[in-house]
């Protein structure tokens, strides 16, 4: 993959929407260093866009979906109008300007795509600015709140705004300092130029720019034609620091006197402790401090993490029963079909032609790399934690009210965290790291085991996706899905801003959280005339420890949507590719598709057992479209894992050996940062198509590590990857951490079915195989680590 | 207790505690050594390679008493010094390549591409082939494993030169 001009969008020229020169009003805020302060909240882009456009080819018009309306991104952007309060940047006296992101960094790239905004609106070289995570801010109500690929879509404006003023304050005041008109000025790198050639540095007007009161001001944002930063290549701000190991994640915090801590767990989902028969022998084990016992389990405080280990090997608990004990996949499958909502057309002429599916997609879990990780100290007036939150106020509150102190006693620290994938947005390890400082008086790290994770942790529900259309005489009649899931739990993040907001959205019938997010995310993009998407859920939202994983319903619902589109263009003769052409609705995707179809080399000549896939998927107001290659010969699929991890039998099943990728997010701020996201993304759908899954049994997952729980490796990446950035469309940007994965799982399980010949309706494709390795014991929760012997 | 001693990126260091404590955890708990990452446990995930003796190993999965007192431990935070620059090229290259997302694995993943290139140099072979990066089990949850390829590919020549 390479960065070239191709992923340089080509700013400004032409653009619909995006920046205009509109004045924006901001603040000055009463500092002894210039301080400017914009609100979060966009202006929203024109709804009626994303409908149907002239020029396509004619077919059975559809509908627009409701995601064509108003999708998840307004809903979150909405949010922050009513509500927000401001995001400031500083300038400091040393000419540098500190930025603190009231959002969660864990690897999507924003503090790198925030600095750059600031750069741009400042003049001032990347390098001179500082981005931090805001500590939890309660006053922000739900603009702290990371997620749904939100981040830049709601930022993007105040930042700008922010930098802009402070640049125009910068001008005003060497305006003043030279008796120059500021329109003699111009500013360039962190200095400011008078055209009688003086130069004065931001740092030496820092000061002199400072007000005593705030106030209001306005300024005009330069066009986006005048970008120089915005839409270039940038590495991540952070990187030495990673590469170094110096980057700080919560574990790495040093919080004096804080002792490693671990939780013993329960054999079974929800299970709880009934009595600890060895307390005092545990608390007595080398290195171990303190064991108590909490509402998750029996808590263990020592010296190291090791020994840590050891005392929840130790622990003898006498556990009860879970929430789930007598469910295994098959019964929750059972209850999925049993759940599903009946199609809305009727019974069609005997001469329609009806393809009707039912897909299963099994668990995923929600795990990051770097565990569930807390430190807290809890005071008897006051606590603080330190986490990476993607729900920092939530955080803030639960504590608060946990305590039973006000809110602004507890201070939530956002650590960045290694990974987040939607995990971050709840307050499990935040929570028990109180509970357990509380009881043992002294601030404690907390941290999960890697099997706790596996077994305690959240995952994207089990569902299913029931897909149904109707052909006649050339035409697509009808396309409907019904996806019924096992409830997700959105009360910790995204529930609570649809809570407030639902009297306020176009549709009145917004109830429930789950059918909110699905109808504001989902969609056909094609011209199917008569088309419909429904959810139905099972459980209730905490029977499972559930979450999203990377992406909420897409994954899932453009999965089975696109293996269909395949399958009626078979019945009617056309090729994939052509078909989607033909009846794609939307310019925009019909764009990526043709830039993945030409790259990609769509309709080559391949091999037996090997072939092509293509999809495409519109979500966070962009298009992206998918264009793979798999390898499901013998030789490939029966490569013997134990060749790469021991202990572990089976097969690497198939390769994808090609990505072609093509993504227009509106405007992309940081094309190289764009391209991780989409990779990251491609990665999760090459797995989530092929091996990535938990197995329910008897109210527990079987799996316990990373050689149990197959996401990829290095021997599932494509041997060629292009990630092509479109050039700006909307010029407003949209969201990106999320965005790869669906047409990517969609377009490998296209390229599947057409390599073997067979349409596979369960996913990931080996979920039914047997088990490739043997689960680890459920007493003790975890398992000791291996005791092997130093290289010589 | 038992003296544990054993030397750390270049200087012999001491510390009191149990031979069955694993080494990931002496570094981490007891001398403030945090690049080495937790992910597993397990020797699975490979997030706390480091290398013993030049060769990649995983703290997590050896006691700190099987270590001698002349085993040699180089962690990422003494990598640069094993080639007496600021940063190790192969550092170098992973920053060319901007290859870190969320930067947890990146340390795990270094330490191991510099022990494969090593070992495959040593070997007398030059060129690293698909073959040989399929051989990294290091799991990167972030997915930026093409870059992480790219990067290898460019270290093991930087290495060479």
């Amino acid at each position: 993959m390479s960065v070239d001009d191709r992923a340089r969008p080509d700013v400004g020229m032409g653009q619909p929407g995006g920046i205009t020169r509109r004045r924006f009003f901001g603040y000055l805020i009463a500092a002894p260093t210039l301080v400017t302060a914009a609100r979060l909240g966009i202006d929203l882009t024109d709804p009626s866009s994303a409908a149907a456009q002239p020029g396509l080819p004619s077919a059975l018009p559809s509908l627009p979906s409701p995601s064509d309306l108003v999708d998840l991104n307004d809903i979150l952007t909405y949010a922050a109008d009513p509500t927000a309060n401001l995001i400031a940047v500083i300038i400091n006296p040393n000419g540098t300007a500190s930025f603190a992101l009231p959002r969660d960094e864990s690897g999507q790239g924003i503090t790198t795509s925030s600095a750059m905004l600031i750069a741009e609106g400042l003049d001032l070289p990347l390098s001179k600015i500082n981005i931090s995570l805001a500590a939890a801010r309660p006053e922000l109500l739900f603009n702290q709140f990371t997620g749904g690929s939100n981040t830049t879509i709601a930022t993007y404006t105040p930042i700008l705004v922010a930098a802009a003023l402070a640049r125009q304050a910068l001008l005003e005041a060497a305006a003043i300092e030279l008796g120059e008109e500021v329109t003699d000025l111009t500013t360039s790198a962190g200095f400011v130029y008078s055209s009688s050639g003086a130069k004065l540095s931001y740092g030496s007007l820092a000061t002199k720019a400072a007000v005593m009161t705030t106030s209001a001001a306005s300024v005009t944002l330069k066009p986006s034609s005048d970008y120089t930063i915005i839409g270039t290549p940038q590495k991540r701000i952070d990187a030495l620091a990673a590469v170094t190991g110096t980057k700080q994640y919560t574990l790495d915090v040093v919080v004096p006197g804080a002792m490693p801590t671990m939780i013993c767990r329960a054999p079974t989902i929800n299970g709880t402790v009934v009595s600890v028969q060895n307390a005092a022998a545990v608390q007595a084990m080398p290195g171990i401090t303190n064991v108590v016992t909490i509402s998750t389990g029996v808590a263990v405080v020592g010296q190291t993490f090791g020994q840590c280990i050891d005392a929840v090997i130790a622990l003898d608990v006498t556990w009860g029963p879970g929430s789930v004990d007598d469910l295994s996949d098959a019964d929750v499958q059972a209850a999925l079909v049993a759940a599903e909502l009946p199609f809305t057309v009727p019974t069609l002429p005997i001469l329609a032609q009806t393809i009707d599916v039912d897909f299963t997609f099994w668990w995923k879990c929600n795990s990051a790399l770097e565990p569930q990780t807390a430190i807290a100290d809890v005071q008897s007036d006051s606590c603080q934690i330190w986490s990476s939150m993607q729900t920092p106020i939530l955080v803030a509150e639960s504590v608060a009210a946990y305590l039973g102190l006000p809110v602004d006693a507890v201070t939530c620290n956002v650590t960045e965290g290694g990974g987040a994938f939607g995990r971050r947005m709840f307050n499990n390890a935040p929570m028990e790291a109180v509970e357990i400082s509380q009881a043992v008086g002294m601030p404690v790290k907390l941290m999960w085991h890697r099997t706790d994770e596996f077994r305690y942790g959240r995952v994207h529900p089990a569902c299913t996706d029931h897909v149904q259309a109707n052909l006649l005489l050339g035409e697509v009649l009808s396309f409907e899905q019904r996806h019924t899931g096992v409830s997700t739990d959105y009360t910790q993040g995204f529930g609570e801003i649809l809570t407030s907001l639902a009297a306020q959205l176009p549709d009145q019938n917004f109830l429930e959280y789950s059918n909110t997010i699905f109808e504001t995310t989902v969609n056909i993009p094609y011209n199917f005339g008569i088309t419909s998407q429904l959810l139905a859920e099972i459980y209730d939202y905490d029977t499972f420890h559930s979450g999203s994983v990377r992406n909420l319903y897409n994954p899932d619902v453009v999965c089975a949507r696109e293996l269909i589109v395949d399958q009626i263009a078979n019945a009617m003769n056309i090729d994939p590719y052509t078909f989607r052409s033909q009846y794609l609705n939307d310019s925009r995707a019909l764009a990526v598709l043709d830039k993945v179809a030409t790259v990609g080399k769509w309709g080559r000549k391949m091999k037996p057992h090997t072939a092509q896939g293509i999809a495409v998927h519109s979500e966070y107001h962009g298009r992206v479209a998918a264009l793979v290659e798999i390898d499901c010969t013998p030789t490939t699929t029966n490569r013997p894992l134990y060749s790469y991890i021991p202990d572990v039998t089976g097969t690497t099943g198939p390769r994808v050996t090609k990505v072609v990728f093509a993504v227009d997010v509106g405007l992309a701020i940081n094309p190289l940062g764009l391209q991780a996201q989409m990779m990251g993304g491609i990665m999760d759908g090459i797995g989530e198509a092929l091996t990535t899954s938990l197995h329910l049994q008897d109210g527990a997952w079987l799996e316990g590590s990373w050689d149990n729980y197959f996401y990829t490796r290095q021997w599932d990446v494509p041997f060629e990857l292009d990630i092509i950035v479109m050039p700006p469309t909307t010029g407003d940007p949209g969201g990106a951490g999320e965005f790869g994965v669906a047409a990517s799982k969609a377009a490998v399980a296209c390229a599947y079915a057409r390599a073997t010949g067979t349409l596979p309706t369960s996913f990931p494709i080996n979920h039914n195989e047997p088990l490739q390795f043997t689960p680890f014991p459920y007493v003790p929760p975890i398992p000791q680590s291996p005791d092997l012997q130093p290289p010589a | 207790m038992p003296n544990q001693t054993f030397i750390l990126n270049g200087q012999q260091v001491n510390v009191d505690c149990d031979d069955d404590i694993r080494l990931l955890w002496v570094l981490r708990d007891l001398l403030g050594v945090t690049g080495p990452k937790y992910g597993c446990g397990l020797n699975v995930c490979k997030a706390c390679t480091s290398h013993c003796n030049g060769q990649a190993f995983n703290p997590c999965s050896v006691e700190v008493g099987n270590l001698q007192p002349t085993d040699e431990i180089t962690t990422i935070e003494g990598l640069p010094a094993t080639v007496g620059k600021a940063l190790h090229p192969m550092q170098e290259a992973w920053l060319k390549v901007d290859v870190p997302q969320c930067g947890y694995c990146q340390p795990g993943q270094i330490m191991t591409a510099v022990a494969l290139v090593n070992q495959l140099l040593a070997a007398g072979i030059s060129t690293i082939t698909d073959a040989d990066l399929d051989s990294i089990a290091n799991v990167c949850r972030c997915g930026t494993y093409y870059r992480i390829r790219e990067a290898i590919r460019d270290g093991a020549k930087a290495m060479q030169s």
